[in-house]
C-alpha cells in the first residue's frame, strides 16, 4: 500500500501545477479564472498538509469525549480564511470577465489585448504600437550615460 | 513562440517541484501552537469546535479583516457590474423543475444555513459555511424567476448591521478592560448550545454578513448578465 502522505502531497502539487498550466497555456479568460481556482485549491491543500499526521481526528469535542490525537486547528482556520478570500477573488474576476464580454463580445485574451491597444491608441490620438508611425517610447533612451560609465 | 516559452516555464516549475519533493517529509512538521491550543481551548473559550475557537477567539481580529476583504471584493464587483438599465430585458422564466425545486428548497436551505451558523461552536461549520448556504437560499428563487426584484436596500441594511454588531461586540470587550474582541460572557459547558460566551454571537454576525454580501453579489451578476444578452 502506498503512503497516504505521499498521495496527498502529490495531489496538492498536482493541483498547483495544473492551475499554473491553465493560467499560462490557455488564452480563454474563463479558463484562466478556473486555473486560478485550481491553484487556490492546491495551495489550501498544501497548507492543511503542513501539520498533517496519519490517524489524527478533527479538533472537536463530541459528546464530552476529547479525542486522543487531534489535528492542528491553526492551518484549518487559516484555510477557512483563504477559501473565503478565494471566493471574493473569483467573484471579482468573473464580474470583470462579464463586463469584457459585454463590451467587446470576446473572452480571448489575444483579441482583448488587440482591442485594448486599439482603444488606447484611439483615445490618445496616436497610431498603433505595431505601426511604423507609432510614437517613440518616453523618455528617450539616453545613449551618453552608457558612454560615460 | 509564447506557447513555447510557457511550456518551458512549466517544465522548469515541474523540475523545481520534483526537487522539493525529494527532500520532503510526508508526515508533516510537529505542531507547536496546535497542541497548546488543543489542550487549552476548551477551558479558555468554552467552544467544543477548536477551529471556531481559533477563528473567533484567538484570531478574531483577523476574521474582522477577512470580512473587510470580502466586503471590498463584493463592493468592487458591484462597482464593475454597475446598475442594470431600466427596462432591460431579462431571461425568460426557468422550467418547471427549477421553479418547483427553488420553492421546495428555500425553507430547507434557510433552516440548514441557520442551523450551521448557530452550531458553529459545536460541530464542523460556522458563519462562513452557513452564510454561503443562506446566500444560495435567496439566490435560487432568482434563478428560477429572473427579473424578480431583490431588495438591495434590505440586503445592505442586514450587511451593515451584522458588520457593526461584530465590531460592537469587540468594543464591549474593551469596556470590560480586556483587549479588542476578547471572548466574554459565561463560558458554559463545552458541547452545549448555550456555551462559549460571545463566540456564537460573533458567528451569527459573520453568517448574516457573508450571506447578505454573497446574495447581493450573485443577484447583481444575474441581473447584469441578462441586461445585454
Amino acid at each position: 500500500m502506498m503512503d497516504t502522505g505521499l498521495i496527498l502531497h502529490t495531489g496538492a502539487f498536482g493541483l498547483i501545477v495544473i492551475g499554473i498550466a491553465g493560467i499560462v497555456l490557455s488564452s480563454h479568460l474563463i479558463r484562466i479564472i478556473f486555473g486560478i481556482a485550481l491553484l487556490e485549491a492546491g495551495a489550501n491543500l498544501l497548507l492543511l498538509l503542513a501539520t498533517w499526521h496519519e490517524g489524527t481526528s478533527a479538533p472537536i469535542i463530541v459528546d464530552g469525549h476529547i479525542p486522543a490525537v487531534m489535528a492542528d486547528p491553526v492551518p484549518q482556520a487559516l484555510v477557512l480564511t483563504a477559501i473565503v478570500i478565494g471566493v471574493g477573488i473569483l467573484a471579482l474576476a468573473l464580474s470583470l470577465a462579464l463586463r469584457i464580454q459585454q463590451a467587446w463580445g470576446t473572452l480571448d485574451i489575444r483579441e482583448i489585448r488587440q482591442r485594448m491597444e486599439e482603444e488606447i491608441a484611439d483615445t490618445a490620438g496616436v497610431d498603433l504600437p505595431s505601426s511604423p508611425h507609432a510614437p517613440k517610447p518616453f523618455p528617450p533612451v539616453a545613449a551618453k550615460q552608457e558612454g560615460r560609465s | 513562440m509564447q506557447r513555447f516559452t510557457s511550456a518551458l516555464f512549466l517544465l522548469g516549475l515541474g523540475l523545481l517541484i520534483t526537487a522539493i519533493f525529494q527532500h520532503m517529509d510526508f508526515t508533516g512538521t510537529l505542531p507547536i501552537a496546535g497542541d497548546a491550543i488543543n489542550a487549552a481551548a476548551a477551558q479558555q473559550t468554552g467552544a467544543a469546535n477548536f477551529v471556531t475557537a481559533v477563528v473567533l477567539g484567538y484570531r478574531g481580529f483577523d476574521t474582522l479583516l477577512e470580512l473587510t476583504i470580502l466586503f471590498t471584493a463584493a463592493t468592487a464587483g458591484g462597482l464593475v457590474l454597475g446598475k442594470p438599465r431600466a427596462g432591460a430585458k431579462h431571461d425568460p422564466q426557468a422550467g418547471f423543475i427549477l421553479r418547483a425545486g427553488a420553492d421546495l428548497f428555500f425553507p430547507l436551505l434557510l433552516v440548514v444555513g441557520l442551523y450551521i451558523i448557530v452550531h458553529g461552536h459545536l460541530t464542523p461549520g460556522g458563519g462562513f459555511q452557513g452564510g454561503v448556504i443562506l446566500a444560495v437560499a435567496f439566490f435560487l428563487p432568482l434563478l428560477a424567476r429572473p427579473g424578480t426584484p431583490m431588495s438591495h436596500k434590505a440586503v445592505s441594511l442586514i450587511e451593515g448591521l451584522a458588520g457593526a454588531s461584530f465590531i460592537l461586540i469587540g468594543l464591549l470587550a474593551m469596556f470590560g478592560g480586556e483587549a479588542f474582541l476578547t471572548p466574554m460572557l459565561d463560558k458554559g459547558q463545552p458541547g452545549e448550545l448555550l456555551s462559549a460566551g460571545s463566540l456564537p454571537l460573533l458567528y451569527i454576525a459573520v453568517g448574516l454578513k457573508v450571506g447578505s454580501e454573497l446574495a447581493g453579489l450573485l443577484a447583481h451578476m444575474a441581473a447584469t448578465e441578462a441586461s445585454d444578452a
